[in-house]
């Protein structure tokens, strides 16, 4: 990115002054180095959200940030009903409800080294993978819409799970608001046999251990210690949230004019909160979002089966589950008064500090578990949700490393067979059903999730927790 | 008109761009979908061994791009197939599509990874200065 459009006002924090169609600057939190590697179009992109009706405060980049759809991926926005505010599903994203699931296992290194392999095989056994893989449910339609109303305790009532999953997942596993009516029928039918599958791309399991701990206190409530292993799931809404973001997509970039709306990027297309459409989305984006969790929850179950079959004493609890696309309700300072504003987090993960009545009872003095996730062959970190972001981010993070490299130059550069070798030769076991998807998903193609992490904690976004390697990863 | 009638895909940041180009738009549109296939898997793994009939209606042309894209997804991910061969016919904004590929052989197609959707990011159709009909957006995977 050009450095000259942005004034500094900190080693991690540069500022876009509202200029030409803004209501509000914009603000990108990240060191000098991520700024210059991000693409041009990142600036073009917050610009653009900076103009949308109802924005407050400002539009805010993560240290992630890279270029997206409308908003760019690392994006964070919050819009207030009362003053004309939208919603966008660009501004949520395909993939609706992406998140990161984390689970603790009891077991130590010493307990997985030696049955790394089985490990590994019963896990690719036990969880489908990968373009064109289907679940072991399928789901009528009756069963579908309960599911997208009650999410992740829909697969608990069928037996996926433990009531403790619920206290460690955000909402309770439940989604407030769900219009399963709202879903159209090609998303339905998108999901019938997908439920408790992983997908591809960047959606992976990885079974890690606990390297390095950073914040002692935290780190001990959260349950963790080095050399811990754990279990992370990255995956979202499947078929269901991708039809979802397709339909309404379509619906507002063909009503726009209706609502007065000038769109500077198509892709930006939004609808008033208060408008059918607005409602109407926000109906069926919660109700993927329940799609999502119940997804996850589904997921957690095969995981402990596949753990059962191959290490019987391992015992295995959700550390936490976070979203990374959403656009969710919830209450803000802004300019010294108490806001309820629509915050859309597309690629951003929420992270709120201590005393935060949606934390978990027992973390909530400690604040919220932000998982992010890295790649195959790095890193991931557990961060953890600080007072100050609620006034640098509305309580928002990064979520991951960020591409740095394209998926065709990624090909041209690696091939899948080598990198799987080259991981095992460094104790990382790799499954999947695609040697091209591994090429294009090497860690060589992301920004390093180290430089991310570290600027999300200089900028105050949030701290860093304990730092995550994997030894198996199931990719789809 | 010398047109190099083909497909090709070209990098934006986290995914991929998907470009046809043809001596008539819907000749661009068809190239355009075995790029879409390209994102996939090699389409000249894909046989033609079922065939699936796609309609689609759109206020303009790169409306039409992003649906006839997205009504393929939809047709693949339902179908658990892989589409790699098209006919398209337009008339005004509305297309009438044929497509033929097959179900998803993991082993021989060895897809790489899904597409969720097709987007109006850089989304384009219309002719270049050489007269080629070029259709093309990107696609999220």
């Amino acid at each position: 990115m050009d450095m000259t459009l942005l004034s500094r006002l900190s080693d991690f924090e540069w500022r876009i002054e509202a200029h030409g169609k803004m209501r509000v600057p914009a603000i990108l939190y990240a060191s000098e180095e991520l700024i210059r590697d991000m693409d041009n179009k990142v600036y073009e992109q917050i610009v653009n959200v900076a103009t949308l009706p109802g924005i407050q405060k400002a539009a805010y980049a993560m240290p992630d940030a890279h270029w997206g759809y409308g908003f760019p991926i690392g994006g964070v926005a919050a819009f207030d009903p009362q003053e004309g505010g939208v919603v966008s599903a660009g501004g949520v994203g395909f993939d609706i409800s992406c998140g990161v699931r984390t689970l603790l296992t009891a077991l130590k290194v010493a307990d997985v080294t030696t049955v790394q392999q089985p490990l590994a095989d019963a896990l690719y056994r036990h969880i489908p993978a990968g373009v064109g893989s289907t679940g072991r449910l399928n789901l009528d339609d009756q069963q579908l819409d309960e599911m997208l109303l009650n999410g992740a305790q829909w697969a608990l009532k069928l037996g996926y799970g433990r009531e403790a999953d619920l206290d460690r997942t955000e909402e309770r596993g439940c989604m407030a608001g769900a219009r399963p009516e709202a879903v159209s029928e090609f998303a339905k039918k998108r999901q019938h046999r997908e439920m408790g599958t992983l997908g591809s791309g960047n959606h992976y399991l990885e079974v890690q251990h606990v390297v390095q701990i950073y914040d002692e206190a935290s780190a001990r409530a959260f349950g963790l210690a080095p050399d811990d292993i754990v279990v992370s799931i990255h995956c979202g809404s499947r078929g269901l949230g991708h039809q979802i973001g397709t339909d309404f997509l379509r619906e507002m970039v063909l009503q726009a004019p209706q609502y007065g709306i000038e769109l500077p990027d198509r892709e930006l297309a939004c609808a008033p909160i208060e408008s059918p459409l607005g409602e109407t989305y926000l109906g069926a984006m919660r109700a993927a979002i329940n799609c999502a969790l119940a997804n996850r929850q589904i997921i957690t179950h095969l995981v402990r089966q596949a753990f059962a079959e191959v290490i019987p004493e391992a015992d295995l609890s959700v550390l936490y589950d976070v979203s990374h696309n959403t656009c969710k309700v919830e209450e803000h300072m802004v300019d010294g008064h108490l806001k309820r504003v629509f915050i859309h987090r597309k690629g951003a993960t929420r992270a709120f500090g201590p005393g935060h009545p949606a934390i978990p009872e027992a973390l909530r003095a400690i604040g919220q578990p932000v998982l992010i996730g890295g790649t195959m062959g790095t890193a991931s970190y557990i961060l953890v949700g600080t007072d100050e972001s609620e006034r640098r981010s509305f309580s928002s993070s990064c979520h991951g490393a960020g591409r740095q490299m394209s998926r065709h130059q990624a090909t041209k550069r690696w091939r899948g067979r080598q990198l799987i070798d080259e991981l095992a030769g460094r104790g990382i076991i790799i499954r999947s059903p695609s040697s091209r998807g591994v090429a294009e998903e090497a860690p060589g193609a992301y920004k390093d999730v180290t430089s991310v992490v570290e600027a999300a904690e200089k900028a105050g976004l949030s701290r860093r927790v304990a730092r995550l390697e994997p030894l198996i990863c199931i990719k789809g | 008109m010398d047109v190099r009638v083909g497909w090709e895909h070209y990098a934006h940041g986290a995914d991929i761009g998907v470009r046809g180009i043809g001596r008539s738009m819907a000749e661009a549109f068809e190239q355009v979908a075995i790029a879409l296939a390209g994102v996939i898997t090699d389409p000249a793994r894909v046989e033609a061994r079922e065939e699936v009939a796609v309609e689609c209606q759109a206020p303009d042309p790169e409306v039409l791009l992003v649906d006839w894209l997205n009504a393929l997804v939809y047709q693949m991910a339902v179908r658990r197939v892989i589409l790699a061969h098209f006919r398209v016919n337009l008339a005004g904004n509305q297309l009438h599509g044929r497509a033929w590929g097959e179900e998803v052989d993991v082993a021989r197609h060895e897809p790489a990874v899904e597409v969720k959707g097709a987007t109006y990011t850089d989304l384009f159709v219309g002719q270049n200065s050489t007269g080629a009909w070029v259709a093309q957006c990107v696609v999220d995977v």
